[in-house]
């Protein structure tokens, strides 16, 4: 294994560690809140049991994050220190401000986990509350660090070498708002319907679970929002692609002809040396359509790329088509369950309903690190499009194979101890 | 504010990012130590004492080194990427503690259950709370001693890799930071124990941490002066303008620390022994001044501060208002506990 896929392997793999518990840890103080409300204003001793135990879980997982995000921080230097002394002067600024939300954020929750009794249920609930948004903001600031990386703003060179930096307008990068609104979505969706889906399991064994009856309606009302709306983050994300990213883009796609009228494929197996894809279905027009919002625009294909500059297109694609796919399926389970409380239908009794959210319950971890694997492989070769490349940014240590190998076997033990501890403290739960 | 100004600023700021992480973060892993080393008839309340003292705040304390992080690279590129290609190992090996420790604080928190599992992680725990105050301390030691001079042509792996920080000088300033953050952990947990068995306990293992610390200084000190040690840290800390202040400080404070836990004044004890750890790393700092990165980074030379705008005063900002409010919320943090 060469050094630089062994660098990437291993950042690839601490990211898609961390951004599990990054999720839970942004949309789990949500959840605890709005229990903690409902025992509030209705006395609902179930609300509050619920909120302790919810408390209970995310300071464990948000602990595992807090670790996890610090070897990240160091990996970013570790690994790739050309990329770090060219852009950190650029990025130190959300990256700083994220610092700041993450340690707010943790304070707070020291202060809902050990203050129940001690500070008045009023302050108490402001300070879920203050985890919950310290919480978002901390995952917005640090998206943008690597929306910057997808198109670099803010910055003016001469020759190859930065003379005026502007950290404000490398903030207000275009990919900014897509990627930062898509991801912070993705957490509420990702994480509700996950929860949702774990006492819709309960639920399905025994019904007559207030606890579990009041937690689903909870995680619902927190994902289902969340998931509904995706698609339309991602319509942001598909135009900024179209225009910033086409490269990315007609990977994700395996678009390889530039044209008018560009057709949607979906599904597909991409032959990169034949510049096909062999059992996909095209709808015509429809990329034009999704990209521009315009059926006579031209989508740049495959072959108005310099060949050196693909990124890997089977793994954009598969990634591309999985994050759309289980996003989808995602929506319409929410749309169900907004039927069927239109309908005025009780949740907690719909069978099928249950199962569906049981099986939906991983898709949105799934599709969130399918898509950040196109978010990133698709940006390849360039680790700052159009600045800088990946293979540039790596550290010039040799033999990064055994850091690499090291880090996989402890995220493996640190993923089997969770699973273990969190598995006790569900199985726990009562009746 | 003149360019040099800011970068000096900005040094500052991470100077006491990482006083903040010694006397915190310090603790917590000092705090391992002692677990390690429970030993007697109350040995299972020491470890209680231990786990309850560090608590929430241990997630927290990760901003300091994160904060030291990102100001250096901010900041101060050129030093960021040397530090992180030519201590590439020991910071690995550091992160690994950092890693195992966090975890099995966690596990071992939240597991009800008192059981095997608890004595495994307990292990765990401990026997990595070694490990990443000694490799901290061996890369300040290999950073103090000049040996962290970039990419030289046909050198070696283990010439750019590994001979750096694998020196005497800076193996015993890493044995010297454990013996200081045990040193400091023992002291604070002789003002939070509340039954006078276990407050015995941790004095007596105060009082022996002390002279460990006196001991490993007086080593590195030594060491410092050896010809392949660190000419810049022995010169800093015996001949410069620092050195007498400093010295006398550090001095002071130890003496008031080691009295005040012979005559059981804990709460005296805990801020001259808190007061001894900022002596001692300001020492370092106040030595090692202009250089960031002796022999040749200085703290002009290496700034990345030309052509900013106001947005990277913003971050300053930030960083000031962490070391105001960060205080004020572990007051708040102190008391609901």
């Amino acid at each position: 294994m060469s050094d630089l896929l062994a660098a990437r392997s291993q950042m690839a793999i601490s990211l898609a560690f961390h951004i599990i518990f990054a999720m839970i840890g942004i949309a789990m103080p949500v959840l605890m809140v709005l229990a903690e409300r409902r025992w509030i204003r209705t006395g609902d001793s179930v609300a509050l049991d619920l909120a302790k135990r919810w408390a209970k879980g995310t300071a464990i997982l948000f602990a595992v994050g807090a670790v996890s995000g610090t070897v990240l921080s160091f990996e970013l230097g570790l690994l790739w220190p050309r990329f770090m002394e060219f852009a950190g002067p650029i990025i130190g600024m959300p990256f700083s401000l994220e610092g700041f939300a993450f340690f707010t954020e943790a304070i707070f929750l020291g202060v809902y986990l050990y203050g129940w009794k001690r500070v008045s249920p009023r302050v108490h609930l402001w300070a879920g509350i203050l985890v919950a948004i310290s919480g978002a903001l901390s995952g917005i600031f640090v998206v943008i660090a690597n929306a910057w990386m997808n198109a670099p703003t803010g910055l003016t060179m001469e020759a190859g070498r930065i003379i005026a930096v502007d950290p404000l307008a490398a903030m207000a990068t275009p990919a900014a708002f897509p990627q930062a609104l898509h991801m912070t979505l993705a957490a509420y969706a990702a994480t509700g319907l996950a929860v949702a889906g774990v006492h819709a399991l309960f639920l399905l064994r025994r019904r007559d679970s207030p606890f579990h009856r009041t937690a689903l309606r909870i995680a619902l009302t927190v994902g289902t929002p969340a998931a509904i709306l995706m698609p339309i983050s991602g319509d942001f994300n598909a135009r900024f692609l179209a225009r910033y990213q086409p490269a990315k883009l007609a990977a994700a796609e395996s678009h390889f002809e530039t044209g008018a009228r560009a057709p949607l494929m979906i599904g597909g197996i991409p032959d990169v040396d034949q510049r096909v894809v062999c059992y996909g279905v095209k709808i015509p027009g429809l990329l034009s359509l999704l990209a521009f919002h315009d059926l006579d625009a031209t989508v740049t294909g495959l072959d108005s790329i310099p060949r050196e500059l693909w990124p890997p297109v089977a793994i954009a694609h598969f990634s591309f088509q999985i994050m759309v796919g289980l996003g989808s399926a995602m929506a319409l389970v929410s749309l169900w369950a907004g039927w069927l409380l239109i309908r005025k239908r009780e949740l907690g009794d719909r069978r099928w309903f249950l199962k569906a959210l049981v099986v939906a319950a991983p898709m949105g971890f799934i599709a969130t690190e399918a898509g950040w694997f196109l978010t990133e492989v698709g940006r390849q070769p360039w680790i700052i499009q159009g600045i800088m490349r990946t293979s540039e940014a790596v550290t010039p240590m040799p033999g990064l194979v055994v850091p690499m190998v090291s880090f996989t076997i402890l995220y493996v033990l640190l993923t089997i101890a969770v699973s273990w501890v969190l598995y006790r403290q569900i199985v726990r739960s009562p009746a | 504010m003149s360019e040099s100004g800011g970068a000096a600023i900005v040094a500052l700021v991470i100077m006491l990012a990482l006083n903040a992480y010694a006397l915190l973060a310090g603790a917590d892993f000092g705090g391992g130590v002692w677990d390690l080393l429970a030993t007697g008839k109350r040995r299972e309340a020491q470890r209680q004492l231990i786990a309850q003292a560090m608590g929430p705040v241990w997630e927290a304390n990760h901003v300091w080194l994160i904060l030291v992080v990102v100001l250096l690279f901010t900041c101060f590129p050129p030093v960021f990427a040397r530090l992180a290609i030519g201590l590439h190992i020991p910071l690995t090996l550091m992160l690994i503690g950092i890693v195992l420790r966090g975890s099995a604080f966690i596990f071992r928190s939240y597991e009800d259950r008192d059981d095997q599992v608890q004595r495994r992680w307990g292990r765990v725990f401990s026997i990595a709370s070694l490990i990443t105050p000694m490799l901290l301390g061996a890369t300040v030691g290999a950073i103090a001693s000049g040996r962290v001079t970039g990419h030289r042509e046909g050198a070696g792996f283990a010439a750019l890799y590994v001979a750096p920080w694998l020196t005497p000088f800076a193996l015993s300033v890493g044995f010297f930071a454990l013996c200081l953050f045990a040193y400091l952990a023992a002291v604070y947990l002789t003002v939070e124990a509340k039954e006078p068995g276990l407050r015995e306990d941790f004095r007596i293992r105060a009082l022996l941490a002390g002279i460990a610390v006196f001991a490993s200084a007086g080593l590195s000190l030594l060491l410092s002066l050896h010809q392949s040690g660190a000419p810049l840290m022995s010169h800093g800390l015996t001949a410069s303008r620092f050195a007498l202040p400093v010295q006398l400080g550090t001095a002071l404070a130890a003496i008031t620390a080691l009295g005040a836990l012979w005559r059981r004044r804990y709460t005296l004890a805990r801020v001259a022994a808190a007061a001894q750890v900022c002596f001692i790393l300001w020492g370092w700092g106040l030595a090692q001044v202009p250089y960031l990165i002796p022999p040749d980074l200085t703290i002009t030379t290496a700034s990345a501060l030309s052509g900013y705008t106001f947005g990277f005063w913003a971050l300053i900002g930030a960083g000031v208002v962490l070391f105001i409010g960060a205080p004020l919320v572990n007051k708040l943090m102190h008391g609901v506990k």
